[in-house]
């Protein structure tokens, strides 16, 4: 049973961990959730990425956020992982599955998925 | 868009983007009709810009020429035999707009909700500082959820963590088992 209960517990939870309160995470994990990428089926990769950082424990790491249209709609879903001095990793056409991977070995890993990011497409 | 709970999701964006303050997703079942309203108190619409929204080749974004939200919306609603209606001002005492799409569940062509709890959870993440109430009433009963109650609770906690996100998600879902027949 949810109840707001539960919601206050999580509340707890998480008031050590000052990262999540500020909103000043290492990594942002971002979504393009426009017409073109919900239609391709960006929802659900979205869903699976809040899950995957539930799941591994590293919401004081990375934040899952969403944007609008990022103008490639060909290669949506697009997920965009930003890191600050880093470079912008883009990946394209995730699938759920796609997603479990990109969060065990770039967001937990630190390795990019090199295979699934847009310079590994041929236009 | 495969699922209804696909489109809310889209028109729902609009509503963030107008820097709404409170957006109201109301979903309404009755007899066969299956009633869609996104309500938010955002910027609103100039008359010119209204006349513009249901033309796909109309859009205010800048990466392409193109925009399907309120197209798709419309489609889904006339290929059932229904409609929608949008409504906007920009006075500054009532500013804000009001989309309304009338569905008849009956029809071949109406498009299932689909996962409509997924939905709610990306909403409530999405609003940014802005709230959110969904309430789908059908002859069963009520579902519902207003992230300004979630928001006491959490005391600055934000509801876009992953944590709470999946609270959320279940929660709404649970609310739906709760009105099965």
């Amino acid at each position: 049973m949810k109840t707001l209960a539960e919601l206050a517990q999580i509340r707890e939870k998480m008031k050590d961990k000052v990262g999540i309160r500020e909103g000043v995470n290492g990594i942002r994990i971002v979504v393009g959730m426009a017409t073109c990428g919900i239609a391709a089926g960006a929802r659900p990769v979205l869903n699976t990425l809040v899950e995957e950082v539930a799941k591994e424990d590293l919401s004081s790491k990375a934040t899952v956020t969403q944007t609008g249209c990022i103008g490639i709609c060909q290669y949506e879903p697009v997920v965009e992982v930003f890191e600050a001095g880093k470079e912008k990793v883009t990946y394209v056409k995730v699938t759920p599955d796609m997603a479990k991977r990109i969060v065990a070995e770039h967001i937990k890993g630190g390795k990019i998925v090199t295979e699934y990011t847009i310079g590994n497409y041929k236009i | 868009m495969k699922e209804l709970s696909l489109n809310i999701l889209d028109i729902a964006q609009n509503s963030f983007t107008a820097g709404a303050s409170l957006t109201e997703i109301l979903l309404t079942e009755k007899e066969n009709r299956f009633i869609i309203q996104v309500k938010d108190d955002g910027c609103g619409m100039s008359e010119e810009t209204l006349l513009k929204v249901s033309n796909p080749f109309y859009t205010t974004r800048t990466t392409r020429k193109v925009g399907l939200g309120i197209p798709l919306f419309r489609l889904a609603a006339e290929q059932t035999g229904g409609y929608i209606e949008i409504q906007s001002s920009q006075k500054p005492e009532d500013h804000g707009t009001v989309i309304t799409g009338v569905f008849f569940k009956d029809h071949i062509d109406f498009t299932p909700l689909g996962d409509i709890a997924s939905t709610v959870c990306l909403l409530a993440q999405g609003c940014g500082n802005g709230d959110m109430v969904f309430r789908h009433q059908t002859e069963n009963g009520e579902v519902e959820l207003d992230t300004r109650a979630l928001r006491e609770v959490l005391q600055g906690l934000p509801l876009s963590n992953p944590d709470v996100q999946l609270w959320i998600k279940d929660y709404v879902k649970q609310q739906y088992e709760n009105i099965k027949m």
